[in-house]
């Protein structure tokens, strides 16, 4: 069997271009399929990011023409839907993908050829909402891309608002996408239920599988519900369906519901993944072991069920009764309390560590500080009368960004740069790494520091443009040139990897000296991962292999 | 970890290491993300219970299905008999037990068209009518179309059946396909109480 | 991480980069905006307040800015405290020179410790809740006095319909009302409907947002202190112009305001010049309103008293002579994507027509 596998993999190395390509095309491996994943994500971060930049640069200045209003609200759609459907959730997918079979010690996922239809499934929706620049047209010639914003408020989709076939191109590029994480949610869940190696009961399974766990099943609850209005949507524009047509009775409010029930819990399968590196990254790198292990899994736990109840945080200002006002503030503050758990737990690991500052680290610390301002502005914005000022404004996009880059697309750097020697087989260069966190440190506060304050002197969201007079001026100045720099800094990281991966330093199996199962094979992995099956004693089997007379097991 | 084995420690022994068959995980998890999918439908359509701003209204047109409901319900113990027959090696048995399924599926289907037809031509009730059009068309089309995926899987199962592919080896698949029927049998109890008798 | 000589070099090119892109962002910048005309808008908001939450003028602003500074205050505590605690611990454990063979102590939790963070959390969460439930329902279950006046304002796309039903006054894109004294409170209580997509109302001087969403009606309320021009915005994403519906609350002493009634109650001057049998001949009567005039079309704002208002096309322009015409000639020059089509006018039409709107006072 090993011989056939190394055979092949002789085979491989002699294969022209386009056998190499066939390879990964048919590929069923979820190592392979994960950094496709991550592949993918990386390349629509770039596309959705640049689109990002253009929007900054028509606001740098008020009143400016560089881009026309319809443009703009397609750009502001596109970069929502993109960075969300396309940047995050395959990103998060792909690591997922990589880890957790490797993190159980299983050869595979469960299902190997479902991981390669969704992920497929994922790519080809990911193209469909490109293609409306080209296809959206439609019928009556209006449209190309959809330019709804990325919750696509009914009855603005509806046909009578949104002619030409660019929303349709949104709902089924969505649903497709969504279908493939529904495939891959399935396969992560089976995987850790069924396939971890010999020993590893779920409490000693490493938080990253834990919390992989809560996303998938977070993705199997929190998708149909987006899936199932979309398809509502679908049949109120093709079929005369009146789901959302208000002219026939139908409620505008039931989308804004629908698509929150999915929407916020979302917003935390993006987050928990990246608690996830974070509960892996920071140990290795303070040289501890995560403070509170059971604590971090129940936390996760507590802030997903809380999650499904707090949608309405969305929709303060849409007239609901003080009732339902009160009942979703107090859900939504809820969320701060197990949120803080697992801030203050890994302020515990640090504590007493011995902390090295490598650029992995680096992404980490500052992500904990991000996060926390982020999730206090979620506060002030779940106080519900606060938030009838804040809503819709600048304030609310500040927010979000604050989570999105400063907690997430930080851990995704962070965890790229821890994992990429295990995939690779090179580390990621160090001085590129550490000119990448500054400059993106930088450019990502100058832009979103001060755009909370735009939000308080009365900027609204989604606008193509702002009157002079207003006293907006300088503070989205100010955002537009921290957007450059966070430009620039992408920039250092994309020739961070092409250099690091034809020049880099070599890695070798565990380059960070960490614990967990996937460092204990070669770098890159072979196909099939572990030679021999593992079996574990404790959460940090390494940790064990590497101290015989103070092993792990003997304290959990 | 064959080296663990030289620690001064001696690690404890896993004396057992059984987990869970990876189809029912897969299965359990399909239904549960399914669930979720179908109480939006439903929530939609209770919403909209009593909100149509033109006629037919529900209780004009519609009466329950009974021998409709009676025939899909009773296919899930029809569904669980076959599989018992597989799991004892009665492939025989297996097979009359799982034709009685698809045909009981079939009737349910041919009910609902039949209910369709008479709505569309006699009542004029498409799914653009009216918002009960809408919700009524897509939730019980919904179900429907689940009726539809479970009766061609059970479609192909047979055709295995007869061509003689099937063994007792096959009993743990076709027993997560009756998983996934008892699944859709459960929705339509849900439809059922939503549409015809919450609804009517 | 030793590298004597060529550090500083190094270093300067991102920062070359850097200052290079700003030149270039500066001269995107100046060119645009040299190109681009504000129509007379920032003068115009440049004399006025912006539109800020933390300056209110009205008692729902003033309860939610007393809550949000609360709010802020508790927030920006916990971000000293953790932050503090976070600052600490990095620079107190940092790994030191010579020291890095020996792994730390490995400490697997605590549960006294995870006790307290989890209590401790829990009691600022309660004591939030509880104010903010207060404020929601102080704001929220108001009851509107006898007194109160009352408005129906409309969503359009992108412009705000605002009748005064009690008054019958229709008008657009601006607002008038009393200012109200705290002795004899007059509390103008909005209802707010749409007549497409979903918009927001929001004034932040004088309340928080309330959507305005079609078959479904909202109310809301506000209670003005101080006279004076308040600017507003539509805060939910409406369309391609969503970023030009502006919108105006001219808060008078009530004098003023009943003069404002009565002027608005009347019917338009009865001028028959030319421009209004141009106006009266062409497709604008189907989507304006003049009251008096066969014009009753309402798919535009009512042009009844068209001159008492600042702006055009719902703050997009003030209005001025120039500015109408431009209009008339051709909305998209100011307002692109504005649902209003060119006329197809010729300019002494357009002229006839400017002036007849002109005498609209
Ligand atoms: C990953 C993404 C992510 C995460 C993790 C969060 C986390 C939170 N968010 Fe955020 N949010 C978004 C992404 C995210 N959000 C997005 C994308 C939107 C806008 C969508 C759109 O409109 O387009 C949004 C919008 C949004 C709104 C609606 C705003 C509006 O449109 O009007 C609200 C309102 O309540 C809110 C609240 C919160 C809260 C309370 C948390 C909490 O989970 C935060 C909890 C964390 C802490 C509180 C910090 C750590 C805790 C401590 C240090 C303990 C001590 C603290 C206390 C006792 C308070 N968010
Ligand atoms: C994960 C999610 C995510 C991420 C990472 C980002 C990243 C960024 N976002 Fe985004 N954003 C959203 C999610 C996200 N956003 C969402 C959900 C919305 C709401 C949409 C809506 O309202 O519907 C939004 C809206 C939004 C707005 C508000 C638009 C509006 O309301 O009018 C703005 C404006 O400043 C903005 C800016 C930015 C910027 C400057 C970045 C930057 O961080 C981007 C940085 C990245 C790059 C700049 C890539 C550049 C790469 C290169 C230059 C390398 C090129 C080289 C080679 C190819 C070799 N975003
Ligand atoms: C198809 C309908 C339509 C026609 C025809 C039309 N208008 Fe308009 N008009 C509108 C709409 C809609 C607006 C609001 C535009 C906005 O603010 O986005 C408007 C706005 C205006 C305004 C600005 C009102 C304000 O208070 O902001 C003026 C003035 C005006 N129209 C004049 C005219 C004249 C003069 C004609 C004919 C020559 C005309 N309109 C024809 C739809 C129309
Ligand atoms: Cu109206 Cu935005
Ligand atoms: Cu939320």
């Amino acid at each position: 069997m090993e011989q056939e596998i190394a055979l092949s993999a002789r085979e491989q190395a002699e294969l022209p271009l386009l056998g190499r390509l066939h390879e990964w095309v048919v590929t069923v491996d979820h190592k392979r399929l994960g950094l496709m994943y991550i592949g993918g994500g990386l390349l629509f971060f770039v596309v959705a990011g640049l689109q990002a930049v253009m929007m900054r640069l028509q606001l740098a200045v008020p009143d400016n023409h560089l881009v026309p209003p319809q443009v703009f609200n397609r750009f502001l759609t596109m970069h929502g839907t993109a960075m969300v459907f396309l940047v995050g959730m395959p990103i998060l997918t792909g690591y997922f993908n990589y880890l957790v079979p490797l993190m159980v010690g299983a050869r595979d996922l469960a299902f190997p050829r479902l991981n390669s239809f969704g992920f497929w499934l994922w790519f080809f929706g990911a193209l469909l909402l490109y293609f409306s620049y080209i296809g959206g047209d439609g019928l009556y010639g209006a449209g190309s891309a959809p330019d709804v914003g990325w919750f696509a408020y009914a009855p603005l989709t509806e046909r009578a608002f949104s002619r030409g076939n660019s929303t349709d191109y949104w709902i089924l590029s969505i649903f497709l996408t969504s279908v493939g994480s529904t495939a891959t949610a399935v396969n992560i869940i089976t995987t850790a239920f069924c396939m971890r190696c010999r020993g590893m009961t779920l409490g000693k399974m490493p938080v990253v599988v834990w919390l992989a766990v809560v996303v998938a099943f977070m993705m199997l609850l929190a998708l149909p519900p987006l899936s199932a209005a979309q398809v509502m949507l679908l049949l109120d524009r093709f079929a005369g369906a009146h789901f959302f047509d208000t002219q026939a009775g139908g409620s505008a409010l039931l989308w804004q519901h629908f698509f929150w029930i999915f929407g916020h819990p979302e917003v935390y399968i993006l987050v928990i993944p990246v608690f996830g590196f974070a509960s892996e990254i920071i140990p290795v790198f303070s040289r501890k072991v995560i403070f509170g292990y059971q604590v971090m899994v129940a936390a996760s736990i507590a802030i997903a069920f809380i999650s499904m109840g707090v949608w309405a945080h969305h929709m303060f200002a849409v007239g609901m009764t003080p009732a339902g006002n009160a009942f979703f503030a107090t859900s939504t503050m809820l969320v701060a309390v197990p949120t803080g758990i697992k801030i203050f737990n890994w302020i515990g690991t640090i504590w007493g560590g011995k902390i090295r500052l490598r650029v992995p680290m680096l992404f980490s610390l500052a992500f904990l500080f991000q996060f926390m301002i982020a999730g206090l502005t979620g506060i002030m914005l779940a106080v519900a009368p606060f938030d009838w000022q804040l809503t819709d404004t600048y304030f609310v996009v500040a927010h979000f960004h604050y989570v999105l880059i400063g907690a997430i697309v930080f851990m995704i750097f962070a965890a790229s740069y821890y994992w990429f020697p295990k995939a690779t087989g090179r580390m990621l260069n160090e001085r590129l790494g550490q000119v990448h966190f500054w400059l993106f440190l930088i450019g990502f506060h100058l832009t979103f520091d001060p755009l909370h304050f735009a939000g308080i002197h009365g900027m609204p969201r989604r606008i193509y443009t702002y009157q002079p007079g207003r006293g907006l001026e300088g503070l989205n100045l100010i955002a537009s040139i921290g957007a450059v720099i966070q430009a620039l800094a992408v920039l250092v990281f994309v020739i961070n990897v092409v250099y690091s991966l034809a020049w880099g330093e070599e890695a070798g199996p565990d380059p960070w000296d960490a614990w967990t199962l996937e460092w204990s094979t070669a770098s890159p992995p072979p196909e099939y991962n572990f030679a021999v099956e593992p079996e574990v004693y404790s959460r940090r089997p390494l940790w064990d292999l590497k101290h015989p007379d103070d092993p792990d097991w003997l304290y959990e | 970890m064959a080296t663990a084995a030289v620690s001064p420690i001696v690690p404890p022994v896993h004396a057992q290491w059984n987990l869970p068959r990876r189809g029912r995980a897969g299965i359990l998890a399909l239904i549960l993300t399914e669930t979720a999918f179908f109480s939006i439908f439903v929530a939609a359509y209770v919403f909209y219970i009593g909100k149509s701003l033109s006629p037919p209204y529900p209780r004009d047109v519609l009466s329950p299905p009974i021998v409709n409901t009676i025939c899909l319900l009773s296919s899930s113990i029809t569904i669980v008999l076959a599989v018992r027959a597989l799991r004892a090696g009665h492939t025989r048995v297996f097979g009359l037990w799982w034709l009685v399924t698809f045909m009981l599926g079939l009737e349910f289907l041919a009910g609902t068209a039949a209910e369709w037809y008479g709505l569309i031509y006699h009542d004029h009730l498409t799914i653009s009518t009216n918002l009960f059009g809408t919700t009524f068309y897509s939730l019980v089309g919904l179900h429907a179309m689940h009726v539809t995926i479970g009766l061609i899987m059970i479609l192909v199962v047979m055709l295995l059946t007869a061509g003689g592919h099937l063994s007792r080896r096959y009993a743990e698949h076709t027993e997560m396909l009756s998983w996934y029927w008892h699944f859709v049998d459960a929705v339509w109890v849900v439809v059922f109480t939503t549409v015809y008798v919450i609804g009517r | 991480m030793e590298l004597p000589e060529s550090t500083p070099r190094r270093r300067a090119r991102p920062l070359r980069c850097i200052t290079r892109c700003l030149v270039v962002i500066g001269i995107v910048a100046a060119a645009t905006c040299a190109a681009a005309s504000d129509w007379g808008m920032g003068a115009a908001n440049s004399r006025l307040a912006p539109p800020d939450m933390f300056n209110p003028v009205s008692t729902p602003a003033y309860d939610i800015e007393t809550l949000a500074w609360f709010a802020i205050a508790v927030c920006a505590g916990i971000a000293l405290v953790v932050g503090a605690l976070l600052a600490y611990s990095i620079i107190r454990f940092r790994s030191r020179a010579g020291d890095e063979e020996r792994e730390p102590p490995q400490v697997y939790g605590s549960n006294p410790i995870e006790f307290a963070w989890t209590v401790v959390p829990l009691l600022i969460v309660f004591v939030l809740i509880l104010t903010t439930a207060r404020t929601i329902y102080t704001v929220e279950a108001a009851i509107a006095p006898p007194n109160a006046i009352r408005i129906r304002v409309i969503g359009h796309q992108w412009w705000w319909e605002v009748r005064y039903p009690g008054l019958k006054i229709v008008t657009a894109n601006e607002i008038h009302v009393p200012v109200s004294d705290p002795a004899h409170p007059t509390p103008t209580f909005l209802d707010l409907e749409s007549a497409d997509v979903a918009h927001s109302f929001w004034v932040p001087r004088l309340a928080g947002k309330t959507d305005v969403i079609p078959n479904r009606r909202n109310t809301m309320w506000i209670e003005p202190r101080r006279p004076g021009v308040y600017l507003g915005q539509c805060a939910e994403f409406c369309g391609t112009e969503h970023a030009l519906m502006l919108l105006r609350v001219v808060v008078e002493p009530r004098a003023q305001w009943d003069q404002w009634v009565a002027a608005q109650q009347k019917t338009a001057a009865a001028s028959s010049d030319r421009g209004r049998r141009i106006f009266e001949s062409t497709a604008c009567v189907n989507c304006h309103t003049i009251k008096g005039t066969v014009a009753d079309g309402r798919f535009g704002p009512d042009l009844t008293h068209f001159m008492s208002r600042e702006t055009i096309g719902s703050g997009a322009a003030m209005n001025t002579h120039d500015n109408l015409r431009i209009w008339i000639k051709d909305p998209a020059v100011i307002k692109p994507g504005a649902l209003m089509p060119r006329m197809n006018l010729s300019d002494a039409d357009i002229d006839a027509v400017a002036g007849y709107l002109e005498s609209l006072h």
